[in-house]
């Protein structure tokens, strides 16, 4: 028999335990398998909610913008997709941070009864919403090719935008999930900022409309900003504007950091708070 | 070969602030600006709730841990699980660990009943391989293998317990900690769980720590006893010899007193009257208990206090309760005494102690729960049959007439 010697200690220094977390690996499939289950039973349509809300909304766009108000965004690709390309994205940031966020309360039961190392709940929250946008992504590939080609270079900066994206959701996830455990305000606040953060990401918008270049890098803190650019470039073939990507690459490190120190610095006293 | 457990100096506080639900961020704001004015600085309440408590388990051992409410009984297991870290101190566990806090941990509602077999299990630690070996036997030990394949939400509450103990009588862990869990459930299947932990641990040496106010479980499935006061350490040794300290210990007072401490309701005093001196009390006497309730502030409304009565082993033999929307009490700022009086009380001779619950039942917030008042019940006046007054006959002696022969 293997012999496993624990030491239990008062807290003390931020580290992250990635021996312990891969013993547990498990544990992030099953609670992610969990949620996706749960997610979809008892729904009529399943998986296709994954996919009918991003078409809605590229509908909905389109029909507004380009033929009801006939705004011309001078976008180089086809109104549709650069809409749904943008809310593929956004939905994958949108989703898993506000998952991630809520996803210490809605465990405190399993916390406050069994250990495990918890940054399993935010993290397994991610792997959720990254299979819905794997499920839109499929859609979007398809109606991409019904009217225009995608560059090869799709197979270098489709996976940078997702890991980017998924990045700064996991920073602002795991750091909104240990605030939420000490203060309930934030389940409230959350869906607001998430919406500000909207209309500030070019979701439906280009960049280029943006003709104050100090608040186009401005808006470039916004990490999503940075991960469309990334998506977009095999759709346009131009090279995406490194300094912008950059600064979203920063302000995403920023974000890992400060999600993480504070997570790990709340941890140990989830189950006595939550 | 050292000890499989090992606890040097433990310590767990508590500061009032944490035990409280959740805060509020307007709280905190708040709080900071007060700060600045009064320049008090934080006015923290500490509660050591474990203090300076060193311990050795050898492997094998299984240790039973006794102690009234509030002793740390379930702190220490939190903190050997891991669930809540020491403030102080330091623990070293040699083997692979287990620990059973809840039965039935991540039971989710939606999905069947084999899902649930494999989420359950691996957040108790067993490996997907292991479940994949153990699952029939997991499955036939239940008894609900027809319902494998439905939701949970369909299951019974007795179903879900069956389908739960079932995965943690599966577990195999070197340590394995046990809080009160035991006592749900329906009685026949608790005991087939408790034989088939039983039968693991005395086969392989699998060392058990488990936390029960049943006294009777503790003695029949430990072999020693820890007994916790204060967040310390009375006694450790053989069960036995712990349960029978622990009896004598509780065995103070028919009196109960205590100071207000903090600005909300609480019990100041229990006061029993027994039939007899020495808190002794005549089967089938009249019995009347006393409570002063200190109120922090007026008009106090849906207040609720219960009373239970019980036995030796930690089992509740009667139960009252006191709704203030069916006889309004405790409204006046200050003390309030209530009083219960129960005409004859019937309980069968034994030791006896009170547990009263003080709540709120609008809030549902739970002000106090306390034990308190042992005392011994002795048939009076009342013909004793020939084999004598056995213990554990009975818990009460129901009134009831014998009609023989031609009569019927």
């Amino acid at each position: 028999m293997e012999h496993t010697e624990t030491t239990i200690k008062p807290p003390a220094g931020i580290t992250i335990n990635f021996k312990e977390l891969w013993q547990f690996r498990e544990l992030f499939y099953f609670f992610t398998w969990r949620d996706i289950k749960v997610k979809y039973k008892q729904t009529f349509l399943g998986i296709a909610w994954a996919i009918l809300q991003p078409l809605a909304f590229m509908l909905l766009f389109t029909f507004i913008f380009s033929k009801t108000l006939k705004l011309d965004f001078s976008v180089a690709i086809p109104y549709p997709v650069f809409v749904l390309s943008g809310i593929i994205v956004w939905n994958l940031f949108n989703a898993s941070v506000s998952h991630a966020g809520e996803s210490m309360i809605q465990n405190a039961a399993i916390i406050k009864k069994i250990y495990f190392p918890r940054l399993i709940i935010p993290t397994s929250a991610l792997l959720v919403s990254l299979f819905d946008f794997f499920m839109a992504f499929i859609i979007f590939l398809a109606i991409t090719f019904c009217y225009q080609p995608i560059q090869w270079t799709a197979l270098v900066y489709f996976p940078a935008a997702i890991l980017l994206c998924l990045l700064a959701a996991f920073g602002a996830g795991s750091f909104l999930s240990a605030l939420n455990v000490k203060y309930r305000d934030f389940r409230y606040a959350v869906p607001f900022l998430l919406q500000l953060l909207f209309f500030a990401s070019q979701v439906i918008y280009p960049v280029n409309v943006i003709k104050n270049t100090q608040l186009k890098y401005l808006l470039a803190l916004n990490p999503v900003n940075g991960a469309l650019e990334l998506f977009r470039a095999p759709l346009t073939g131009l090279a995406p504007d490194m300094l912008l990507v950059s600064i979203s690459i920063s302000t995403t490190l920023l974000l890992c950091v400060a999600g993480i120190i504070y997570f790990r610095k709340t941890e140990s006293y989830f189950a006595d708070i939550a | 070969m050292p000890p499989i457990i090992e606890i040097q100096k433990l310590g767990k506080k508590y500061s009032v602030r944490e035990v409280q639900p959740y805060l509020a961020l307007r709280d905190v704001v708040s709080e900071r600006i007060k700060n600045i004015f009064s320049k008090k600085g934080n006015a923290t309440n500490d509660f050591w709730a474990l203090h300076d408590l060193s311990l050795t388990i050898e492997k094998g051992e299984r240790v039973g841990i006794i102690g009234r409410n509030g002793a740390g009984k379930s702190t220490l297991l939190k903190i050997l699980s891991r669930i809540t870290p020491p403030t102080t101190g330091e623990i070293k566990l040699r083997g692979r660990v287990a620990s059973l806090l809840e039965v039935g941990t991540g039971f989710h509602p939606e999905l069947t009943g084999r899902e649930n077999i494999y989420l359950n299990g691996s957040i108790l630690g067993l490996p997907k391989k292991e479940i994949d070996q153990k699952l029939d036997e997991i499955i036939d030990f239940s008894g609900v293998e027809k319902f494998m394949d439905t939701s949970l939400k369909h299951y019974s509450s007795g179903m879900q317990l069956r389908l739960a103990f079932s995965v943690a009588a599966h577990l195999e862990p070197e340590i394995l900690m046990i809080d009160e869990v035991l006592a749900v459930g329906d009685m026949e299947f608790q005991k087939k769980c408790i034989g088939k932990m039983e039968e693991v641990s005395k086969t392989n040496g699998r060392t058990i720590l488990f936390v029960s106010h049943d006294l009777s479980a503790i003695s029949s499935l430990t072999n020693k006893c820890i007994f916790l006061d204060n967040g310390q350490i009375r006694s450790f040794g053989i069960t036995q010899d712990i349960i029978g300290q622990y009896a004598s210990f509780q065995k103070k007072s028919i009196t109960y007193q205590q100071e207000i401490l903090r600005q909300e309701p609480t019990i100041t005093k229990v006061q029993l009257s027994t039939s007899e001196g020495n808190a002794v009390h005549g089967n089938g006497k009249p019995l009347s208990i006393v409570f002063d309730v200190y109120m922090p502030e007026d008009d106090m409304k849906n207040m609720n206090l219960s009373v239970q009565i019980f036995n030796q082993l930690g089992k509740p033999a009667t139960y009252n309760w006191l709704f203030d929307y069916n006889q309004p009490f405790c409204r006046k700022k200050g003390i309030n005494t209530i009083k219960i009086f129960y005409p004859n009380l019937k309980l069968y001779k034994g030791s006896y102690f009170i547990r009263v619950h003080l709540a709120e039942t609008k809030t549902k917030q739970k002000f106090q729960q306390l034990d308190c008042c042992y005392f011994d019940v002795e048939m009076l006046n009342m013909t004793e049959p020939d084999w004598g007054w056995q213990t554990d006959v009975c818990q009460y002696l129901e009134e009831a007439t014998w009609i023989v022969n031609d009569e019927v």
